[in-house]
């Protein structure tokens, strides 16, 4: 990444306070396309909203979710291929009265008619438009991406992208990057899974895309796999008290990172990931002591 | 999606053992003692079949009966679980029901089809289908003790895909019973298609 990319991305980190509560700020990042700003950690939907019907899960959902944007959190990212996700945010977001407050990130995920599926994910979410769409794991994506492009024309959605996972299809991803105008990005980066620092990151800020991280825990493998090793002393010079903390410093501290979207069915453990938006960012040399350390410990 | 060998089953595992648990657990407890009155006929199918062990040759009226109680488990497994319950947090649930329909079709294939012949099968065909069967109906519904889930979450033959595929293997292999001009093994794809793919769904560790 060049030397001034990285300099502005810096400068777009600004820590603003959370709403309704006097906890420290959480750190904001810029959306390059706008420069609207947006705090530094989302939340993620996979597995944790999809509890269906039962009373207890939606009830600890809305509790997390509303947790999440009383500690100044503000994305939410959800997909069709999340079962009952979608309903049970916007159930969540409807009886919280948050809808104004929440940045509604969904996706398209079908070779098929992708208008109505967004219109189907709309209802659901109870919201007017979304604030972001993304063509999910690139399913169809020539079809799908030029739906989402008809539809920002159209002022029916904010801002549009795709997503990967895992490490699928990068160099796919790459391509799309340098050829369409998408206004955001994501895929999967945490400090064992460093494979977008070689070419998405570094285009991602070159192109001025936005980056959202998925599965920054690799969807707990990570965090289990770290539990048995002692948090190391020096996690106190990036103001971290444990794991999950640590990760999540290390990904949204990356210059071209935007936000990270760990998930979470648990308040305890959303207000633990939250206190990674605030306080002190890693710098380069204790980002590598962090990637390293793990990759040692796992 | 391309790359689909890049996938493991486990990655289709979208929801927790808790939100499951309680799926199951909320079924149970909405239709209850349907549970119990599952229990019970699990018990009468394993006394069906062993009516059938001294018969020979052409399967005899307790083995239509044990076909037909067979087909109306997977009848109701695939309606009531899989297509109402199962289907609100796996987008997979109605592929499930599907395939537990065509199950029922063979087994009703088997309980009325006039030609009906049975073979008896070897010792070790019994023996293995025996113990299939009566872990199917009389262990699984433990099984959630030994995961440390409270026993309202259990799952019971005749009610919940699982065990209801388990004993039905059982069932087939112990008693040989089968359809004119249709292979024994055939109506053993679905349960063990079943069993083999929420085996490795689970075993992800996701």
């Amino acid at each position: 990444m060049q030397r001034r990319h990285f300099l502005q991305l810096l400068s777009a980190c600004v820590p603003v306070a959370a709403h309704g509560q006097s906890a420290a700020p959480v750190h904001l990042r810029a959306i390059p396309s706008s420069g609207e700003q947006i705090p530094v950690l989302g939340l993620g939907s996979w597995i944790t909203f999809n509890v269906g019907d039962d009373p207890v899960g939606r009830t600890a959902s809305r509790q997390v979710i509303g947790e999440f944007l009383a500690q100044g959190g503000r994305l939410i990212d959800s997909s069709p291929m999340y079962g009952s996700s979608q309903p049970v945010i916007g159930e969540a977001l409807d009886r919280l009265g948050a809808r104004s407050r929440v940045f509604a990130a969904d996706k398209v995920w079908t070779g098929g008619d992708g208008a109505a599926q967004v219109e189907a994910s709309r209802r659901l979410w109870r919201v007017d438009r979304f604030d972001l769409l993304q063509v999910h794991n690139l399913l169809a994506w020539e079809k799908q991406l030029s739906l989402l492009e008809q539809m920002k024309s159209q002022g029916r959605v904010r801002y549009i992208g795709i997503t990967t996972s895992e490490g699928r299809r990068h160099g796919e991803m790459e391509r799309i990057m340098r050829s369409r105008r998408i206004d955001f990005v994501q895929f999967t980066y945490n400090p064992v899974d460093r494979e977008a620092e070689q070419r998405l990151l570094p285009l991602a800020a070159e192109r001025g895309i936005a980056v959202i991280v998925n599965r920054p825990f690799q969807q707990g493998e990570l965090l289990r796999a770290l539990r048995r090793e002692p948090l190391p002393g020096w996690a106190r010079e990036a103001e971290c008290e444990s794991w999950p903390q640590l990760v999540l410093k290390f990904i949204v501290s990356h210059p071209a990172v935007t936000c990270a979207i760990p998930a979470t069915s648990r308040v305890d453990h959303l207000r633990e990931n939250m206190a990674a938006a605030r306080g002190r960012v890693p710098d380069a040399a204790l980002r590598q002591r962090i990637a390293t350390h793990i990759a040692r410990a796992v | 999606m391309s790359e689909w060998w890049t996938y493991r089953l486990s990655d289709f595992l979208m929801f927790s053992p808790s939100a499951y648990g309680r799926l199951v657990a909320l079924y149970n407890r909405e239709l209850w003692p349907g549970p119990l009155l599952a229990l019970a006929a699990g018990l009468l199918a394993l006394y069906l079949a062993g009516s059938m062990r001294s018969a020979r040759g052409a399967t005899d009226g307790n083995g239509r009966v044990l076909a037909g109680l067979l087909a109306f488990a997977w009848a109701w497994v695939a309606w009531a679980f899989c297509a109402q319950r199962y289907a609100t947090i796996f987008l997979g649930g109605p592929y499930l029901a599907a395939a537990f329909a065509a199950e029922v079709a063979l087994l009703l294939f088997i309980a009325i089809a006039p030609a009906n012949q049975r073979q008896l099968p070897g010792v070790v065909s019994r023996v293995t289908g025996w113990l299939l069967a009566w872990a199917g109906v009389l262990a699984y519904p433990l099984l959630v003790l030994a995961r440390g889930r409270p026993w309202t979450e259990a799952e019971v033959f005749g009610w919940m895909p699982d065990p209801t595929a388990l004993a039905t293997l059982g069932l087939l292999l112990a008693t040989g019973m089968r359809a004119a001009h249709i292979p024994r093994w055939v109506p053993m794809i679905v349960p063990l298609l079943v069993l083999a793919v929420d085996w490795a769904m689970r075993s992800g560790g996701g």
